[in-house]
């Protein structure tokens, strides 16, 4: 492989574009996934029913795969869920990205995210980094 | 572009799934927790490639918030004291509780970023979801922030009881729901914030009443409740990511408040309406009287463990107060240096949170595969010379199989009575949490090493050297 700038920049170039395309087909994929999901659907079902289900499901998921955590594991297993469950900063992105000079919403929301976002981030760091100390004492023997 | 989204989303629900998987065994663990941040990182990556950041100003808040938030994060994670960490999750649950709160409000405040609607015509699904995740997290929040302040000791961890206690929470529940169905109404803001204020008052008065013994059951109860809460809002945000991983906390906070109560023996109903410990501790103490009890000293423990062929420690919370597993270690490499049998007990209850003696007993340099749990144990103490209780009483109380009116019958116990001589190593006689006499105390196999947990057995290990 040659090392001069210039083709690097290009190698960069033709795999960020084929990245591009990747993305574009999945993009593809997914909206033709969704509109046979529509049509199978026909269009009828609100989509509170879907989220229902999927929760539902999650529900169950749940319960089968935390019975099967071991018990001298539970400690960490707490610390993680926490850490999980602060994907709730995804809420407070969208309130942090309000568009305040097309009025979108009020300050408040921007403010509230603003507070939330902290919050959360201190819980996924915090929550993550806690349980990876913790697994990382769990040793066999010699 | 938004269907690509839900489909990121979907992959960080599954990639939070296997997080959990992971934890079943010690060896996959850490493979799961890496699962779950890179689960983290797609959810918040795609969120901000969805809708990036309006502004310079939105730009600037993103760069402090993650900066200041995961700076005190990473910095809690490396400080915190492993005895600590029951205060330090009960801690991060009351963040994502008041976050659950700050969220719904921003949801309020500016419905169109969050695709629900425009302001004061909000749809009314959405109403609902917004204040139940409110509710939810307000209550873990206050909740978890009055448990915090009883596991680190700057509250009593006695339970506080009010008078009329009941009929105020039922009055406030009353309140709630006719709050939250007035805002399904109405989708007015002032019901919103008093939905809020009703919530929180909820959440500290529901935890007051129960006793610090008990908090291993709260801890796993506002677990659940963070996740519930978490579901809420994914329900608001229609984001498959939230709504998974809050189902999957939700229950999993559930699972193991219900092993929890099932160690005590007591409903999940009973711990709830809390009271416990306080009254009983207080009969107890009058009936105290004078017994014999054989004491021994750390040279008669050294001795009979060093001669002994297997030997089995009991590890409980006063253990964990006086730091002694460190000791307790050592003392342990002794032992196996002379060829004795080594292995820990481990009661569910054991501890302020489910697996907390794990974790200390892992920081030690424990092998895990030296430690079991009660019903995979039990059976070996009728083999065993020695059991070392230490820092245990209650889960050792023979009482729990024999006495009906006992406070903790019913409660599975660990069977040392079994083991040819047992050891207790307590600051005095005073009875457990659960203001029981224990009998074991008084038996003629029984030898009681009394002091502090850590100097005990940093002495037993001097005798041992010798």
């Amino acid at each position: 492989m040659s090392s001069d700038p210039q083709s690097v920049a290009e190698h960069a170039q033709t795999a960020a574009q084929a990245l591009r395309s990747a993305a574009d087909a999945a993009q593809n994929y997914a909206d033709q996934m969704a509109a046979t999901a529509h049509a199978v659907s026909g269009g009828a079902i609100d989509p509170f029913i879907f989220r229902l289900a999927i929760f539902v499901l999650a529900v169950f998921v749940g319960y089968y795969v935390v019975w099967s955590v071991t018990p001298a594991l539970h400690t960490p297993l707490m610390s993680v869920t926490n850490a999980i469950s602060s994907v709730i900063v995804v809420g407070a992105l969208l309130a942090v990205g309000v568009d305040l000079v097309n009025s979108e919403g009020s300050g408040w929301a921007q403010a509230f995210g603003f507070f939330a976002l902290i919050l959360a981030s201190v819980n996924i760091f915090g929550g993550f980094l806690v349980t990876e100390r913790m697994l990382a004492m769990y040793k066999k023997k010699g | 572009m938004a269907n690509l989204a839900a489909l990121l989303y979907l992959v960080s629900g599954v990639l939070f799934i296997l997080a959990l998987r992971g934890l079943s065994h010690p060896t996959t663990s850490r493979q799961g927790n890496r699962y779950g941040m890179i689960g983290m990182a797609i959810a918040i990556v795609t969120t901000l490639a969805l809708r990036p950041p309006s502004s310079f100003l939105s730009f600037i808040l993103l760069v402090l918030g993650f900066g200041i938030g995961g700076g005190a994060g990473a910095y809690l994670a490396r400080k915190v004291e492993m005895t600590k960490m029951p205060q330090l999750v009960a801690f991060f649950h009351s963040l994502v509780g008041l976050a659950a709160v700050l969220v719904a409000g921003s949801a309020l405040y500016a419905p169109q970023a969050f695709g629900i609607g425009i302001p004061g015509d909000i749809h009314a699904a959405s109403l609902i979801e917004m204040s139940l995740g409110a509710a939810i997290g307000a209550i873990t929040f206050t909740g978890s922030v009055i448990a915090f302040l009883k596991l680190d000791g700057r509250m009593a961890g006695k339970p506080i009881l009010l008078p009329q206690r009941h009929t105020i929470n039922v009055a406030l529940g009353a309140g709630l729901a006719l709050f939250i169905l007035g805002f399904f109404l109405s989708g007015s803001e002032v019901l919103f914030w008093a939905i809020v204020l009703v919530s929180l008052a909820l959440g500290v008065l529901l935890i007051v009443p129960i006793g610090g013994a008990d908090m291993p059951v709260v801890v796993s109860m506002l677990n659940s409740y963070s996740g519930w809460a978490a579901a809420g809002i994914g329900f608001t945000l229609g984001n498959m990511a939230l709504i998974i991983t809050g189902a999957l906390v939700g229950s999993s906070g559930a699972i193991l408040s219900y092993i929890m109560c099932k160690g005590m023996n007591r409903s999940f109903i009973s711990v709830i309406l809390g009271g416990f410990g306080g009254e009983d501790a207080a009969v107890a103490s009058g009936k105290a009287e004078a017994r014999p009890v054989k004491q021994g000293s750390a040279d008669d423990a050294a001795y009979i463990m060093q001669n002994a062929q297997k030997v089995i420690i009991v590890p409980g919370y006063g253990m964990a107060v006086a730091q002694a597993q460190h000791a307790l270690r050592e003392m342990a490499d002794l032992l196996k240096e002379e060829g004795v049998e080594v292995k820990y007990a481990i009661h569910p209850v054991a501890g302020r949170m489910p697996g907390h003696m794990n974790v200390l007993l892992a920081e030690a340099n424990v092998p895990y595969d030296e430690v079991f749990e009660l019903e995979d144990i039990n059976t070996e103490f009728a083999q065993a010379d020695v059991a070392f209780v230490i820092g245990a009483n209650d889960v050792t109380n023979p009482a729990a199989k024999t006495d009906k009116s006992s406070p903790i019958y019913g409660m599975p116990i660990l069977d040392v009575e079994k083991a040819k001589t047992v050891m207790f190593v307590k600051r005095g006689m005073s009875s457990g949490y659960a203001g029981v006499e224990n009998e074991l105390f008084f038996k003629d196999n029984t030898m009681m090493l009394f002091g502090d947990a850590k100097k005990v057995v940093e002495s037993v290990v001097k005798a041992m050297a010798h």
